[in-house]
């Protein structure tokens, strides 16, 4: 059982080449997700509180 | 009915809805890709199991491109029609077409090195797709180079429509000059020269990688009108006309003028 795990992440000798790929392309596009997630989060939150607060006279 | 659902007040309320079906969605769809490129697609029967970063390379390279001539056909129109939704739209795209671009050249650069002996070439199809990433960084930079956030979209807009010369370049690379990349194996006269057991899963990861690219727009669009109508509101409420509208300017308690 361990054996089939360690053959199948070692990738056929590729695993130096072929698991960096797949983190880099998680770490990247994951990373943007999440950025974009906590700037919408933050912006809906700034925007209601201004919309919550007293209209000043002009 | 695209001039209907581009109303910003309407576009707030209908992406509302959509974007978290959208975002469940393109969860589904990666965690099913990435279960067929890594545990169900077969070795190749030369590249061995390398083979798999394809899954990977392929899908974000063809977003990369897509996503530039989406930002470059959202640009043309923010620029005939003076649409405000076009020229966010537009912004928005530019970092994710940039973030697929880098992945594109990070995944070949680690499928270079053991199937080329070269992490890097200066080939064509490399090199033009590095331009690719620099004008994406370039767009992004002017964008935000200006004060008002509508000068910075015009500006961008100019030169997303300049530079698009750059995507045909791309494409044909491959047959135009000697290089060391591969040709076209998918999307080619004749229909795709790849076996279904490796076609699927790449069309899995594609449509994947499109649903996470509409995802991520939605939310960047949404931000982006957001972080608008809050830099207006602040503006409205500043009590001395021609006073410059920033997060650090405080709010006056009240207004001095009765």
């Amino acid at each position: 059982m361990l054996d089939a795990v360690d053959h199948y992440l070692a990738m056929g000798g590729y695993a130096a080449f072929v698991w960096p790929a797949y983190a880099v392309a998680l770490g990247v596009l994951g990373g943007l997700a999440w950025h974009s997630w906590r700037r919408y989060r933050a912006s809906t939150a700034a925007l209601e509180e201004l919309q919550r607060e007293p209209r000043t006279r002009r | 009915m695209i001039s209907r659902l581009a109303n910003p007040a309407r576009f707030m309320r209908w992406s509302a809805a959509v974007l978290p079906w959208c975002g469940w969605l393109t969860l589904a769809v990666l965690a099913v890709g990435f279960y067929l490129a890594l545990l169900v697609a077969p070795a190749d029967y030369q590249q061995g199991d390398s083979v798999r970063i394809m899954y990977v390379h392929v899908p974000a390279a063809w977003m990369a491109l897509a996503v530039y001539l989406f930002v470059a056909v959202a640009s043309a129109v923010a620029l005939v029609w003076r649409h405000p939704l076009a020229e966010i739209a537009a912004a928005a795209a530019a970092p994710i077409g940039a973030a697929f671009t880098l992945v594109c050249l990070a995944t070949g650069s680690l499928w270079g090195r053991p199937m080329w002996g070269a992490w890097w070439v200066w080939d064509a199809r490399l090199t033009s797709v590095l331009v690719l990433f620099f004008l994406y960084l370039g767009y992004i930079a002017l964008v935000h180079a200006f004060d008002e956030p509508g000068r910075g979209a015009r500006a961008g807009s100019v030169l997303a429509l300049v530079s698009v010369v750059n995507l045909p370049i791309i494409k044909f690379s491959v047959d135009w000059w000697n290089t060391l990349h591969q040709p076209a194996s998918v999307m080619r006269l004749g229909g795709p020269r790849i076996d279904p057991s490796m076609l699927v899963p790449l069309l899995v990861m594609a449509v994947g990688f499109l649903l996470l690219f509409l995802t991520l727009l939605l939310l960047g669009m949404r931000t982006a009108l957001n972080e608008r109508k809050a830099l207006a509101l602040r503006f409205n409420r500043m009590p001395a006309p021609g006073r410059v509208a920033t997060r650090e300017t405080p709010l006056p308690a009240q207004s001095p003028i009765p």
